[in-house]
Formats: C-alpha cells, sequence, structure tokens
C-alpha cells in the first residue's frame, strides 16, 4: 500500500492513484475499495469514477471537507483488505465472427498471418478482465487481448459502427455498446446488448468482471436476438477461479 | 398545459445538476454548465433546488406559454421580451396562457437559463432529467429543443407569497476577460517547473473550440517534463488537462468519464461559471489557490444564496407600507 497516493482534483473530487502498472492486482485494489466506500457509505460521496490505476472520487464538500475526506480514505487503503483473489465472475457473451457480422476479419487473420478460424479460436479462448468502463456508456476497457492478433486501427474510421460490434483496435478488443463512430477492425457481432437504457439495469457489465466471447453461428445469432428483443435472454455467467 | 417552443434558438437544452451515480458506467454526468445562475433560477420561484431548466446558448429560444406560470430568468442577458415588451431578469415573473417570451442573441454571458414553477414534465432517466446529447439520453428525447416541440408542465403552481420581493441584483457577465481561481493537480507533477510558471502567469484566449463539452484555450506553450500522457483516470467538471500541444483543455459539464492527458489544476466549482459564460477570444488567466481555500469559496457562495432565500421570503417594503396605511386608515373610521 506505501505506493498510493491521495490527491486533491479540485473542491469536489479527490483522486487515489494506486501506482502506475496496469494489471489485474491493482484492478483487484480498486474494486476492493469501490465496494468498500460503497459498503460504509461515506458521507458526502457523490459518484466514483474506477480507472486501470485510480479512482476518483466525487464529493460534496458541503457535508465533507478535503482533509477529512483525505483522512478517512487513507485509513481504508491502509486496511489490511484481502483482496478478494480466487473469484471472478465471468460474463459469457456469444458472437457471431466473420463475413457480414465482422467485415474486418479478413484484415485481421491476413494482418496476424492465420486463417479466419485461428482468429476466432484465439479470441475466444481467454477469459478477458474489465479494467474501466469510459468512453461510451457501458463501453468497457478490457485486457489481455493476444498479441498474434493485435491489429492497427483503420487509417479512415467509420462514421457509424453498429451497437454490439466486436472489434479489435491496436492492442485492445471490445464491444461497441451503441451506435457510434470508431476506427476499431470489427471482427463480429454479439446480438446480447451491453447497453439498454430502457433496462432496469442499463449497464450489463462493470470493471472487476471479465468477458468471455463463445462463437455461434448465424442461426444461434438470429435466435438469441430475437430472444433480446422479447427481454428473454439472460448471458450465461460462470463464477471460476482467478 | 406547458410550453410551446416557436423557435429552438442555437442550443436549449433541459438540465438539471446532471446524472451522478453512472459514471463508473461510462455516462458523462451533463447537467447545466452555470450551476450559479440555474441555482438562483430556481431559488427565485421556491423550486426545489435540482428542478429541471431550459439552459440556452448564444441565441435563445421563443416559448408560447400554453398555461399560467411563474417563471424566473438568469445567467447571460440574451434581452428577453415578453409579447414584445422587455423583460426583466431575476425576478420572478408572471406569464399567463398565449404570452410569448423570446430571447435574442446573448448580449453579455453566452448562457441563459429559464426555470418555471410549473415544473417540466420530463421523464427522469437513471436519477436526472437532464440531456446528455452524446447518448441521446434523458432531456426532451435525448436531443436539443427545435420549434415545435411542445412540454407540459407537470403541476399547477401559479401562485407564490412574497410575490413582489422575489427580485436579485443581476449577476454581471459584460466582462471579456476572467482570472480562474484553479487548485493545482493531480498530475501537476508531470510539467516542468517553467510550464507552471508559464501557466499561471499567462493570458490564455478562448478559441471557437467551445461547447458544452469543455472549452479549448490558446496561449504560450505549457512544456511538460517528458509527455502529458497518462494512463487514463477520472476527470472532473472544471478539470484542466494540456496535452502534448501544451494548450490548456478545461472539461466541462459534458465531459467525457475518463481521459488520458495529464490535468494541470482544476478549475474552483465557483468560478467555472465565469469561464462558461464566456465568448470566443475572451482572456482567460489562471491564480493558484488551495484546496481548502476553494472549498471555502464553494461553502460562502452556498451561504449567499441561503441569503438570498431569506431575503426574497420577506413582505416587500412597499407591501408593509401598504399595510400601515391601511391601518391607519382603519383607525381613522373606527375613531
Amino acid at each position: 500500500m506505501e505506493n498510493i497516493k491521495i490527491a486533491a482534483a479540485g473542491d469536489s473530487s479527490i483522486l487515489i492513484e494506486f501506482g502506475k502498472e496496469i494489471n489485474p492486482e491493482t484492478n483487484r485494489k480498486i474494486t476492493t475499495i469501490m465496494q468498500l466506500i460503497k459498503d460504509q457509505q461515506i458521507e458526502g460521496v457523490v459518484d466514483m469514477i474506477p480507472a486501470f490505476c485510480s479512482l476518483l472520487i466525487n464529493y460534496d464538500p458541503r457535508i465533507v471537507s478535503y482533509g477529512k475526506m483525505q483522512k478517512r480514505l487513507y485509513a481504508l487503503v491502509k486496511m489490511d483488505v484481502r483482496y478478494q483473489a480466487g473469484r471472478k465472475k465471468v460474463f459469457e457473451i456469444p458472437v457471431c465472427y466473420g463475413g457480414v457480422y465482422g467485415p474486418d476479419m479478413d484484415t485481421i487473420a491476413a494482418h496476424a498471418g492465420l486463417t479466419q478460424e485461428e482468429v476466432i479460436k484465439i479470441h475466444s479462448s481467454k477469459d478477458y478482465l474489465i479494467y474501466m468502463l469510459g468512453f461510451l456508456p457501458g463501453f468497457c476497457y478490457l485486457g489481455g487481448l493476444d498479441e498474434r492478433i493485435h491489429t492497427p486501427r483503420l487509417a479512415n474510421p467509420r462514421v457509424k459502427i453498429a451497437a454490439g460490434s466486436v472489434g479489435i483496435g491496436g492492442s485492445q478488443t471490445g464491444i461497441y455498446p451503441l451506435d457510434s463512430p470508431g476506427g476499431w477492425q470489427l471482427m463480429g457481432m454479439t446480438p446480447v446488448k451491453t447497453y439498454d437504457p430502457d433496462r432496469k439495469r442499463p449497464i450489463l457489465l462493470e470493471a472487476g468482471d471479465y468477458i468471455r466471447f463463445i462463437p455461434v453461428d448465424e442461426g444461434e445469432y438470429r435466435r438469441i436476438k430475437e430472444l433480446v428483443e422479447q427481454n428473454e435472454y439472460e448471458c450465461t455467467v460462470r463464477e471460476g477461479e482467478v | 398545459m406547458g410550453i410551446r417552443i416557436l423557435k429552438g434558438g442555437m442550443l436549449t437544452t433541459v438540465q438539471d445538476l446532471g446524472r451522478t451515480g453512472y459514471q463508473s458506467q461510462g455516462f458523462g454526468v451533463s447537467g447545466v454548465m452555470d450551476v450559479r445562475s440555474f441555482r438562483i433560477a430556481n431559488l427565485l420561484i421556491d423550486n426545489p433546488e435540482n428542478e429541471a431548466v431550459l439552459e440556452f446558448t448564444l441565441i435563445g429560444p421563443t416559448l408560447e406559454f400554453t398555461a399560467t406560470s411563474i417563471i424566473a430568468i438568469t445567467g447571460g442577458d440574451f434581452q428577453p421580451t415578453i409579447n414584445g415588451e422587455p423583460a426583466p431578469m431575476y425576478t420572478a415573473i408572471y406569464m399567463k396562457k398565449g404570452d410569448i417570451l423570446k430571447f435574442g442573441s446573448a448580449r453579455t454571458g453566452s448562457r441563459g437559463y429559464v426555470a418555471f414553477s410549473g415544473y417540466l414534465r420530463i421523464p427522469v432517466v437513471m436519477g436526472s432529467r437532464c440531456t446528455n446529447l452524446k447518448s441521446h439520453l434523458g432531456g426532451f428525447k435525448g436531443r436539443k429543443l427545435e420549434a415545435g416541440d411542445y412540454i407540459n408542465f407537470r403541476i399547477k403552481r401559479p401562485y407564490l407569497p412574497f410575490f413582489l420581493s422575489r427580485t436579485l441584483d443581476l449577476d454581471e457577465f459584460d466582462q471579456e476577460e476572467a482570472t480562474l481561481r484553479v487548485v493545482m493537480g493531480p498530475q501537476e507533477d508531470h510539467f516542468s517547473r517553467q510550464g507552471i510558471k508559464t501557466f499561471l502567469s499567462s493570458e490564455y484566449v478562448v478559441t471557437s473550440e467551445f461547447d458544452r463539452m469543455g472549452c479549448r484555450l490558446d496561449g504560450p506553450f505549457i512544456a511538460p517534463k517528458e509527455t502529458s500522457d497518462i494512463i487514463s483516470d477520472g476527470i472532473t467538471f472544471g478539470s484542466i488537462q494540456v496535452p502534448s500541444h501544451g494548450k490548456p483543455i478545461i472539461l466541462l459539464a459534458d465531459r467525457q468519464t475518463t481521459g488520458g492527458y495529464a490535468k494541470i489544476a482544476t478549475v474552483a466549482s465557483v468560478d467555472i461559471p465565469k469561464l462558461v459564460q464566456r465568448k470566443t477570444d475572451h482572456k482567460i488567466r489562471f491564480q493558484a489557490i488551495t484546496v481548502e481555500e476553494a472549498q471555502k469559496l464553494y461553502l460562502e457562495e452556498m451561504k449567499e444564496l441561503d441569503r438570498m432565500r431569506k431575503k426574497i421570503h420577506q413582505p416587500c417594503r412597499e407591501v408593509l407600507e401598504c399595510r400601515l396605511t391601511a391601518k391607519r386608515l382603519t383607525r381613522l373610521f373606527i375613531d
């Protein structure tokens, strides 16, 4: 805990920095501290933004001063918390790879010097940790994409990428939660809505959860999509060891 | 029964204090740009602290009232008129059915606010009525208002006590320069001593890249030590990030939740209105204060608003004197 720094970000926010390395352990620390803050219902906290190596907390200075908040947080991070390693929640996300669903699949395979089947196998045989959400509602920054399928972004970004598109941008992979412009190479589509403003929980995934992509064929994609439209589909969530 | 939008103006949106609690999921806060003007508008007509208002930018809207309501106009001077006659600002105004409230272009400031005693009938999405333009979420259909749009009121509230007392001093927005007090950090250690000196001693100019998301400034180069790229972290209202081009960008209401550029400082909450009411080519300077000072300023402003609330809840002198007169008259008859 010696490398943790707590500093002011203006008069209504405070930043806890957990060093400068992106790894699952730091991420676990951040999600644990965030949970502790929620559990202890620390007075004055308005909102929190977890990121790769930091946690920004917005608070109301009418309720708690900077000095008090900083003290409180130092006490919290110094607590000998057991960062619950050992259990993880893995959301299984069905993906229909290639074809009209993944117009850049050829580019990705050619860049990697692999067949499409090999690319799909590599992409779908790993649990990806969600380090943080940002950029768009529900957009997950995932860690751990296999180096063999890293692919540079498009030189000329698309004006519109459909919600549900799964792609690769450099060393990152992820899902577009809503229609948006973007420069990632598209490899497939999921029928699952990671963001649905009409749902009780609009955002499906949280920082600290894991994603596993499950290859499905076109028929299965259509079947799931229909269930999703009728609000009858629920992702399989697997609990596993880290 | 509510308001019909006859002209949308340049950018008129429904806003409140923003959609908080969902930033960890990537939802920006949005909400009003000038929190002070927003609070005063609601305060003048006894609205709840976080009641939704209309915020307009540079060119205001034209509204037709289809029901009686009391309103208050604050912020920059958009030369408001009611049925063609100049309308007062920072004052509770009684609007009748059929009245036309028209705003022109901003003579001073750049953002205006109008609050309604009938409360705008806008659905609450994730705890807020504010418009998130980027996600097409909340507010009126997730977008800016256009001619033909219609917003109902939620309640009838055509009466307020102490009506004649409901007037406050105007905030002035006619300056063309502002000094923003800032709390240094959280990444001021990414900048050289010279870079920080430049930041705190130079004059910067508001560019045309100034919207609800942020304000880009132009001026002397702020030198980083090595690089101004950081591992992305959380952004707050008023964060001042300096990318490698060395010019500050101040992030505002529609900011993204996280960003990858070092933040040299954060604008004190009470000084954000000074920035958002400026226009292109206006001048900005920065002055460092401690976080304790910034919080003290914030608490003082809250007390000032409390004093305003008290002031408008007292019978005004005319009323008092009129009662006195009535008393004397009564006595005359009794005697």
